[in-house]
């Protein structure tokens, strides 16, 4: 066993850990945060997408310990039911979820893709930058409409913030 | 229609708890003093086991035990079971091997079940598993569905000789015959229909957990159905009487047909919950839902269609192979016969129609429903056809089946079906306006000038769905009813909780139901629970599946709340001292006619409760009521997708450009969510045809058994939808409903198919058709066409 510190939504925590322990398998097991699914076992679904240092990554082939001293955020850390995140809210506007289940890596991977290509992204790259994340419901047409309202939402609240 | 009710796009309610990452999986369940469940599969198609080691496994760390078949037997747990009976056209009944939960002595897919490792770690289990020792005497397997029934093949059962579950037909092949013979002319299609794995994104996963001092056992599982695995598990497998096993189906992360059925693992999870006295729990991974969930479709079909000199269809003759797997997966016998040759009619008026069906064993994973069921095999067939012979006799493909259209209704098919509605022009025509079909010879020319294809293909599809009534699926051979039940309970404050047999695992339940509640009780949605997935708290339902929910579980909701009404009005009236039959009841309110004596919904309730108002010999306290609703007939959606696609000639990409859909659902409750499901069906669809395929190869090895080497479709390998909707309402239920839950699954193969091959200009490819099939096949293109 080897322990570890990193910080989880604002949150450190310390714990002993496998070696071979991967980061969901933490967050879900040890943490009990299990917004973060897994879908896959070969780093393609993206229904793991969590953000370490605010970059979006695939928390079912990060292990726990490579995370150490990491500021990690999950779905969980983004908003809550009385104050959602704009990427969330703009979720549930445009009818972007069925099932629910791919929904959190979905909404991660959108606003690390709205933090790196800008609030004016457009549908084709919006297209190409979910490559890595797989939806079996919606048929994406509605996750790209979010995923834009989503980034003009995100604009505004930095626009606020600022 | 109030502005929650009926037709209303309401943002869902459900919505919440997933976007903020608060949904409850199976997986998501942890339950005190868990253990982990691994399953030893056999790595090879087709061997018998001479014995299992499971020693230096049992020594392992953290190892609880570890079971095989010889166990299950031992305890008397029986074999997992197919509840359909079909009949071969010589009256004999299907011959079906039995399926263990875990293998006995012989194993017969890559995948199959041999041991499970039950630890106290989940990482404990996997590593225990790596050491049970299987003796395996490899077998040579079958595994093309076109070659299974030859002599010489390998026998997957022994009861099946020739690995022939059944050779079945429907309807009249002397009539065909004789309209064949007078035909002008005859298109013939071979097609193979592609094996497809249904990949909902929530691995299956399962929770056994027993309590001694009850007795009691309590199944979390993800399913679509958990009454029908209740039912399965308790009367069929010998798990424990009904009354003693509860099934629940928390948050289910998609179904799409593979969580209809009731599997090996949860059955052991279940039973070894009680032998070991802990919870156990067991969640597949993505390799084992590749190989261990039942796959979809899997046809191999030569379909021919008779046309007279002026176009008019006069018969449709079919043939098909239909690879059913390994074993009878639990409504696996249904899907290639009645849910599939009685759709063979299409959208047109066809006299004749004969279809036989051999229901084939092969060493591969069992094939079941998958979204569409049957449905869309016929389609492809029929739209293939269809569009095929529009070309040979150098027919517009729109016109020829327009010529073709059913108009008159109710019409009576050849194939059982009586379609009770329909608009067929009316859809096509949409259609056409939406796609621009008239200007489409000058994007054509366009992207010849960008020295690229392009192709424009349509799918008219027809559907049936809520399968129905009881009685005559019972006739056909389905050994359960396919009524759906509802309990309104209306709380004394004028809340209601909806107890529903139907179960949502994306469908929006929980918001739709909550609307029919809100157009018929004239209460806010927000003051509605959908309560479903628990078999103690409904007490029972048939689940989620074939489009069934609106039109059947919605319907059981509307008769439900009709007998609340009814018995709103007897409290009213006591209460307002007026006659029962001078009550109305509209928009939340109880109203004495001739007099100002009103009362809302919820001072009803709570009169109904308190009770001070009224004779119990004459009124019982209380506003609870029930029903149990079978339709009286299938509804039958339909619709007419086209689609229009670029091909680059040097690399064989196919482009879907532009995507157009004009279906008839009938009433729609919500069409926001419905737009919701034709998208997905869609892309469903397109993945079929574009991407789509599991693959074994000759020794019977999955090679397609990952996201990595099965090619699922992404956002960038589909386009934004153009959906539009036309309304005949259903005349069968008293909603109007249809279903719309498999439509763009059941057209867009076809559609994308002949858009393919349009633009080829021949018909040589076959789905999925992928860059490399497409390139060869542009090689294969008439010179002419090519340059």
């Amino acid at each position: 066993m080897s322990s570890v510190t990193l910080t989880v939504n604002g949150r450190t925590v310390t714990a002993d850990v496998d070696p071979r322990t991967l980061l969901v398998d933490f967050l879900r097991t040890n943490l009990r945060l299990t917004g973060t699914h897994v879908g896959c076992d070969t780093s393609q679904c993206g229904a793991c997408v969590v953000h370490v240092d605010g970059r979006a990554i695939k928390s079912c082939t990060t292990l726990a310990l490579s995370c150490a001293g990491s500021q990690v955020t999950t779905i969980e850390g983004i908003g809550t039911a009385a104050k959602l995140h704009p990427m969330q809210e703009a979720f549930r506007e445009h009818h972007a979820l069925q099932c629910g289940f791919c929904t959190p890596g979905m909404i991660m991977a959108g606003i690390d893709l709205v933090n790196r290509k800008g609030a004016k992204v457009d549908e084709h790259t919006i297209r190409e930058e979910l490559e890595g994340n797989i939806c079996r419901c919606t048929g994406y047409h509605n996750i790209v409409r979010a995923i834009e309202t989503g980034a003009a939402g995100m604009a505004a609240m930095k626009q606020a913030a600022e | 229609m109030t502005d929650q009710g009926i037709g209303a796009s309401v943002k869902r309610k459900e919505d919440l708890r997933f976007i903020t990452g608060k949904g409850q999986y199976v997986d998501d369940i942890n339950r005190q003093g868990q253990s982990y469940a691994i399953f030893v599969r056999s790595p090879h198609a087709h061997a018998n086991i001479k014995g299992i080691d499971a020693k230096a496994a049992l020594a392992a760390p953290g190892v609880l035990a570890i079971f095989t078949g010889e166990d299950l037997a031992a305890d008397k747990i029986g074999g997992l079971i197919c509840g359909w009976m079909i009949h071969s056209k010589d009256g004999s009944p299907m011959k079906a091997g039995p399926h263990p939960a875990l293998a006995q002595g012989k194993v017969r897919y890559v995948g199959d079940h041999v041991a499970v490792v039950i630890a106290e770690t989940l990482d404990q289990a996997k590593d225990a598993a790596e050491k049970v020792a299987v003796d395996y005497d490899v077998l040579p397997a079958a595994v093309d569905p076109a070659k299974t029934q030859r002599s010489g093949q390998p026998q997957v059962h022994a009861e099946a000789p020739n690995n022939t579950v059944y050779q079945w037909h429907l309807g009249d092949k002397d009539a065909v015959d004789a309209a064949f013979a007078k035909a002008a002319h005859v298109t013939k299609l071979d097609i193979v229909n592609n094996r497809l794995v249904p990949n909902a994104m929530e691995p299956r996963a399962a929770i056994g957990e027993y309590d001694s001092g009850t007795d009691n056992l309590t199944l979390w599982t993800t399913s679509q159905n958990p009454h029908v695995a209740r039912l399965v598990l308790s009367a069929f497998v010998g798990i424990a009487p009904e009354h003693k096993l509860r099934v629940i189906a928390p948050d289910v992360g998609g179904g799409f047909g593979s969580k209809i059925f009731i599997y090996a693992e949860e059955t052991v999870c279940i039973w070894a919950a009680r032998k070991i006295n802990r919870p156990v729990k067991w969640t597949a991974d993505r390799s084992e839902a590749f190989y261990s969930d039942a796959h979809g479709r899997d046809h191999v079909t030569t379909a021919e269609l008779a046309v007279d000199k002026a176009g008019t269809i006069l018969a449709l003759r079919a043939n098909t192979k239909a690879n059913l797997g390994a074993y009878l997966s639990t409504f696996a016998s249904s899907v290639p016969t009645y849910l599939y040759a009685p759709l063979l009619s299409g959208q047109y008026n066809i006299p004749a129609i004969y279809c036989e069906v051999d229901g084939v064993y092969t060493n591969t994973t069992p094939v079941d429903a998958y979204r569409g069921a049957g449905r869309p095999e016929a389609t492809f067939v029929i739209e293939r056809l269809v569009e095929v012979a529009a070309r040979e006799t150098g027919r517009d493909p729109a016109e020829f089946r327009r010529q073709n259209f059913i108009t008159q209704f109710p019409h009576q098919t050849p194939v059982i079906m009586a379609y009770d509605t329909g608009d067929y022009a009316a859809c096509l025509d949409k259609a056409l306006a939406m796609a621009d079909y008239k200007t489409f010879g000058q994007r054509k020319a366009a992207s010849a000038a960008k020295g690229k294809l392009r192709g424009i293909g349509f799918s008219a599809y027809i559907e049936a769905c809520g399968i129905a009534p009881s009685r005559a699926v019972g006739s056909l051979g389905a050994g359960v009813g396919l009524w759906e039940s509802a309990e309104i309970r209306v709380n004394p404050v004028g809340t209601v909780e909806v107890l529903t047999g139907s179960h949502s695992h994306g469908q929006g339940h929980e918001t739709t139901m909550a609307q029919i509640i809100s157009s018929k009780l004239g209460v806010p949605i927000d003051s509605v629970s959908i309560v479903h997935g628990d078999t103690d708290k409904v007490q029972m339902g048939m689940g989620t599946y074939g489009s069934r929910s609106g039109a059947v579980g919605g319907s059981a909701i509307v008769k439900a709340a009709e007998k609340v009404i009814a018995k709103g009005k007897r409290v009213a009236a006591a209460c307002m001292e007026v006659e029962e039959d001078q009550v109305d009841f509209e928009a939340g309110e109880f109203s004495a006619r001739g007099t100002n004596k009103k009362m809302t919904f919820g001072e009803v309730a709570l009169q109904a409760y308190v009770a001070h108002k009224f004779d119990p010999e004459k009124i019982e306290p209380g506003l609870k009521e029930t029903s149990f609703y079978d339709p009286k007939n299938f509804t039958f959606p339909s619709g007419v997708h086209i689609a229009e696609v670029e091909i680059d000639m040097a690399t064989g990409v196919t482009k879907v450009d532009r995507w157009t859909a004009v279906d008839d659902f009938g009433v729609l409750i919500n069409p926001m969510i419905v737009e919701g499901q034709v998208h997905g069906g869609i892309a469903q669809g397109v993945g079929q045809a574009l991407l789509e395929g599991a693959r074994y190869d000759e020794t019977g090895q999955l090679v397609t058994a990952s996201f990595m080497d099965y090619g699922m479709p992404r956002a960038a390998d589909v386009p934004s939808f153009n959906v539009a909707m036309t309304n005949t309402p259903c005349p069968s239920n008293p909603l109007g409903v249809k279903g719309c839950g498999e439509a763009g699954a059941i057209a867009a193969p076809a559609a994308m198919v002949n858009a393919i091959t349009n633009a080829l200009g021949h018909e040589g490819i076959a789905m999925p058709a992928t860059p490399q099939a497409v390139w060869r096949a542009i090689q294969k293109m008439p010179r002419k066409a090519a340059e």
